[in-house]
């Protein structure tokens, strides 16, 4: 504008402009970042940011990121699915159905699996991410339960872990309810059934949520709602809560030399963790899209469109739906009539009211722990599950019982693969419930009392050089480790301020000399296992 | 252990002071021994991430078999993803860092000021006006119940007496799927199917509600061994139930036909057939309600009555 007009501002000539700093562009951008936002301070601090190594805390990110697949492959089935229970003639290229009378949102999953390009690749990543995601919050939750690392400060983000992973159940369930296929259906039947064995409520609430007595037709569309919107949103909700407490009150670590309760170890969030967790969740993705692949999950057009009289052989849930089916089968026949009314005890104690114990043990267990113990101590340093042997045996006790239902949820399979009466399955199961998680109780305090008592129990161990004399007697003395072992027994430092730029030509060179220098090996051993 | 926790004693682990570090610092040295080695391994990955990704974008714009995709990307996503985190295990500044735990909680001072804030400043001028708050308080109750309405009571019907009723009354005939009557000559002993009331065979409710198993279980009727007062019910040796299980409202779909007994699949709940459909095992607590059959004069069968009881699982109103 200016130029055309052939006018030239003072001062504004392209020469004078300031130059870049030594950080080019980029230092140019935060510095314009910090005048506005006052991002420096706190972005060193998250870019220094130390995570500790250790394996077991890779299983929250693998929740983490099954969810971000769950979201994303999510999003491609909701352009293609129609949650509706209008009826519709089926047409497409899968034989066998062609011309049966299907609801739409059945018909648009046939289409998803058969016409839309990349649509059961999608689907069956969506299933295979869910599956993944419910075992890994599970897993997460089994380490940090077992290595203490709900004790305070960590209670608020404990029950948060739990309330997600009782949302996360419950939107596997009404996610795989939305096909409208004869599995699916049956179990929305019997969460129907679950609802009015509610006392006093119980048939209002099923009237309320199916918008009328089974099947309706509001379900499918309602479903759909909590299944795409309202409850991944909570979950979203909950999961940047749980971030948040993560990065306020950081990470645990397992003790060792130069860790205590009040420090960190480990790799700095930038570039190290970043490098690691950003490679993680393609390497995630890239198992779960092969899993897709390979092994099929939910083939609907095997079963075909629900109907209300329709029933198939072998109906089992998703595996993380297991545990209330097998309390639902081992349940005895218990029902209460009288005063003209009834209550389905056998359905109502092994649905609602036993997972409902469960979950609040969980909740509650924190404070239960804290009673116990006296212990009111902020706690960052882990505990060694054989340490607690109450606690691990209180736990394994908790995974035997949800263990042995969930195996009773196959009873009938049992019976057919091992060829056995289904009544003799079923009453072994009733007795297994009971008696498995006693026997996982002090098989695991037992176990853990002998792990104590032996020192080293798990260690790596020293290298000996066994030698015989010529009196034939053996001698064992042992060995320094070799020199790539001591490589990594460096002390734990501060992530440096400024990086010095030194000739980064001969710089690998430059380490090995440095290496050897006696002053810069520390005595303590930070990473016990070398690469 | 050595350093157990002390609340916020004054020893606090030293952490040094912010240095400085050249790239020839051990602790930024790459973790790797043969760094070239691995570099030469990751770009190897890379490559074959890269090949993948090209394969996965041709076969999807050829729209190859769902495998072919499930395979390009995955193998992708898995050498990509590989060849990062071995690029940040292996490449990248091997530490260990550290950094010092900052005390969360504040001090004496501001917890006193923030607790006297919400107690002193913000609760004691609405505690002198305890008719303001409490006429308040009714209005976001009443708010809070109206509201209810909406998210609650307006989903569905109340369930009144839906649940105890069926379709099938006195004079039924009964129909398959495809709504043909059924003849009494038409199906040989041990056969069984699922029948409807006539006219309501093709709805949901229909499905839903009125579903009923129909077994030709014996030649001859009566069927010998049912409960009293049931002598008329199974003419020509036909018997009829409900075919909602009383335990989870799975349809009782199984027959086991050299026992005489019905199955539910879903919870394994067994029902004898010639003695009223009792439940001899598993979670059913209850019968399988019975359907009184009759046989008009041509031999079509119909329900002399409906049922006398509500079908399928308990809840609170049932009698």
């Amino acid at each position: 504008m200016t130029a055309r007009l052939g006018l030239r501002l003072p001062g504004r000539t392209k020469k004078e402009r300031k130059p870049l700093g030594p950080y080019g562009r980029v230092g140019k951008a935060v510095e314009e970042l910090d005048e506005r936002l006052g991002i420096a301070k706190g972005g060193k601090t998250f870019l220094d940011k130390i995570f500790p190594d250790h394996w077991s805390f890779m299983l929250g990110e693998i929740a983490l990121y099954t969810f971000v697949i769950l979201l994303a492959t999510g999003v491609f089935l909701t352009l293609y699915y129609v949650p509706s229970s209008a009826l519709t003639i089926y047409n497409g290229p899968y034989k066998p159905l062609d011309g049966q009378l299907v609801s739409q949102a059945f018909a648009s999953t046939m289409d998803l699996s058969f016409t839309v390009r990349a649509g059961l690749l999608m689907r069956q990543m969506h299933h295979w991410a869910c599956d993944i995601f419910v075992g890994a919050i599970v897993l997460h939750m089994a380490r940090v339960f077992f290595t203490g690392a709900f004790r305070k400060p960590r209670e608020l983000n404990w029950t948060i872990g739990i309330t997600m992973l009782i949302l996360s159940i419950l939107n596997g369930f009404i996610g795989y309810s939305l096909p409208d296929d004869v599995i699916s259906g049956t179990g929305i039947r019997i969460a129907y059934s679950i609802l009015l064995s509610i006392p006093v409520v119980g048939s209002y609430l099923a009237f309320f949520l199916f918008g009328g007595n089974f099947p309706g037709t509001s379900i499918i569309p309602r479903f759909y709602v909590l299944h795409v919107l309202i409850i991944p949103a909570v979950l979203a909700g909950l999961l940047g809560a749980h971030l948040f407490l993560l990065v306020r009150q950081k990470h645990t670590q397992f003790p060792g030399p130069g860790k205590t309760e009040r420090n960190v170890v480990g790799s700095p969030m930038y570039p190290v963790f970043m490098a690691k967790t950003t490679g993680f969740l393609f390497m995630i993705s890239g198992v779960v899209a092969l899993l897709a692949t390979f092994f099929q999950v939910n083939p609907i057009w095997q079963f075909g469109q629900y109907r209300a009289s329709i029933i198939s052989y072998a109906v089992q849930p998703d595996w993380y739906m297991g545990w209330l089916d097998g309390a639902l089968r081992v349940m005895p026949s218990w029902e209460f009539v009288g005063w003209g009314h009834t209550i389905p005890f056998n359905v109502f104690l092994p649905a609602i009211i036993f997972p409902g114990i469960i979950f609040n043990i969980c909740y509650a267990w924190p404070a239960i722990e804290r009673r116990y113990t006296k212990d009111n101590l902020l706690h960052n340093l882990l505990d060694r599950p054989r340490d607690r042997p109450k606690r691990t045996a209180a736990g394994a006790a908790m995974l035997g019982l949800l263990s042995t239902l969930f195996v009773a949820s196959a009873t009938d399979v049992l019976a057919n693969f091992f060829k056995i009466s289904l009544n003799t399955v079923l009453v072994s199961m009733r007795v297994l419930t009971v008696i498995v998680p006693v026997i996982a109780y002090f098989l695991t305090y037992k176990i853990c009392k002998e792990l104590q008592a032996v020192p080293g129990a798990g260690k790596r161990k020293v290298v000996n050089v066994v030698r015989m004399t010529e009196d034939g007697e053996y001698v064992a003395t042992p060995v320094a480790p070799p020199q790539e072992l001591a490589d990594h027994e460096l002390d734990a430092e501060p992530v440096p301020e400024l990086i010095e730029e030194d000739a980064p030509v001969g710089a690998v060179a430059a380490a090995a000399a440095a290496r050897g220098r006696p002053g810069n090996v520390g005595t303590s051993s930070v990473r016990t296992v070398p690469r | 252990m050595s350093d157990h926790p002390t609340e916020h004693g004054p020893s606090r682990t030293p952490v040094p002071m912010p240095t400085s570090a050249s790239w020839s610092d051990p602790h930024m040295q790459p973790a790797a021994r043969h760094p070239a080695f691995v570099e030469r391994l990751i770009g190897f990955t890379f490559v074959v991430g890269l090949l993948s990704f090209c394969a996965f974008g041709a076969a999807y714009w050829q729209n190859w078999a769902p495998w072919a995709l499930g395979l390009t990307l995955g193998a992708g996503m898995l050498f990509v993803g590989t060849g990062i985190t071995a690029w940040g295990k292996y490449l990248m500044p091997r530490g260990p860092f550290v950094e010092e735990r900052h005390v969360l909680q504040s001090s004496t001072q501001d917890v006193e000021a923030f607790t006297n804030a919400l107690v002193e400043r913000g609760a004691t001028p609405v505690k002198r006006r305890k008719v303001l708050g409490g006429i308040l308080g009714a209005g976001m109750g009443v708010f809070g119940i109206v509201l209810a309405f909406p998210l609650l009571r307006s989903l569905g019907p109340l369930p009144k007496n839906t649940l105890a009723t069926t379709d099938w009354k006195a004079g039924s005939y009964l129909v398959d799927q495809s709504g043909n009557r059924i003849s009494q000559y038409a199906y040989a002993v041990g056969s069984i199917l699922t029948v409807f009331p006539e006219g309501w065979e093709d709805q949901d409710r229909g499905q839903a509600v009125d579903q009923t198993i129909l077994v030709h279980l014996e030649a001859e009727g009566p069927i010998k061994g049912m409960p009293a007062g049931r002598s008329t019910w199974t003419p020509a040796g036909y018997v009829a139930y409900s075919k909602i299980c009383t335990h989870a409202g799975c349809p009782v779909g199984l027959f086991e036909r050299e026992l005489g007994l019905l199955i539910c699949p879903c919870h394994q709940s067994m029902f004898k057939l010639a003695e009223g459909a009792i439940p001899i095992f598993g979670p059913a607590p209850r019968p399988l309600p019975q359907l009184p059959l009759s046989i008009d004069a041509d031999g079509y069968l119909y329900a002399s009555a409906g049922y006398d009881q509500p079908v399928g699982p308990g809840y609170w109103e049932r009698p």
